[in-house]
């Protein structure tokens, strides 16, 4: 898909590019994002956890799972589930691409931690889940 | 795919002065790193909590264990010292904080600020739980 600039508006693109058809994904900034956003969402939610974790020391098992389970406290572990395992991924994406210069191990190694952190992020809401609903 | 062309290498760390702003970069990575795999620990004891009583009962003999105690005061500093190197960088991101004096206030503060706030929390933690859990 090659866009044609406008008429009279001089294209950016090289040579090179144009030869290679390839151009802007037009996402480039969206990790580096997500990664700014995940971080403030954990600022805010710091302190939240940090209460949380207060009110659970020195409690049993059915002491613990009973608040959990309530709803802000639940909703509260979610979102830092959910921000933290983002944030982490992109993370560990980035030292990746840092230091693994073997094509094949790169993107091995990408799509391991893709499944590490979705593995870790879906079994925490598992288990959110569980104790809401009280099974 | 197209061929690599070798190019000339920029110099790399060992041919620079060490800095505390260098240092506190790859603490900041590291301790990243620490925290991805202490996530397993968190999620482990989610697991445990909403599996039942023997399961739980297998999280508390590990963290009131000498090393699990150990590990839960790193991954307590980890959390701390990420979340006020963080600040700083993004501190960075909105144009602030470049000058040497200001760079050189900001790790200083992150170091201090996430070692502090540790201790802090892990008093709080033998206050009210007695370090029992």
């Amino acid at each position: 898909m090659t866009a044609q600039p406008p008429s009279g508006a001089k294209s950016m693109r090289t040579p090179l590019g144009r030869v290679r058809n390839l151009g802007s994904a037009h996402s480039g900034t969206t990790d580096f994002w997500r990664q700014r956003l995940t971080s403030v969402a954990m600022i805010l939610l710091i302190i939240p956890m940090v209460v949380v974790m207060m009110i659970l020391l020195g409690r049993n098992q059915a002491g613990a799972a009973q608040i959990l389970g309530s709803p802000p406290i639940a909703i509260i572990m979610l979102l830092f589930v959910v921000a933290s395992i983002w944030h982490m991924k992109i993370g560990m994406q980035v030292i990746i691409e840092d230091y693994v210069h073997d094509e094949k191990l790169k993107l091995a190694s990408i799509m391991a931690n893709n499944f590490f952190s979705a593995t870790l992020a879906l079994t925490a809401a598992y288990a959110i889940f569980k104790l809401s609903s009280g099974v | 795919m197209t061929v690599r062309i070798e190019r000339p290498l920029s110099p790399h760390l060992q041919i620079y002065r060490w800095t505390l702003t260098m240092a506190l970069s790859i603490v900041h990575r590291a301790t990243g790193v620490a925290l991805y795999f202490g996530t397993l620990l968190l999620v482990w004891w989610l697991m445990a909590v909403s599996s039942g009583p023997g399961a739980y009962a297998a999280v508390q003999s590990f963290t009131s264990s000498w090393a699990g105690r150990l590990i839960a005061f790193g991954y307590t500093w980890a959390l701390m010292h990420h979340m006020l190197s963080g600040v700083r960088h993004l501190v960075w991101d909105l144009g602030y904080g470049f000058k040497p004096t200001e760079r050189e206030w900001l790790t200083r503060a992150a170091l201090i600020g996430g070692i502090l706030l540790t201790v802090l929390l892990w008093i709080a933690v033998y206050a009210i739980g007695g370090g029992g859990r």
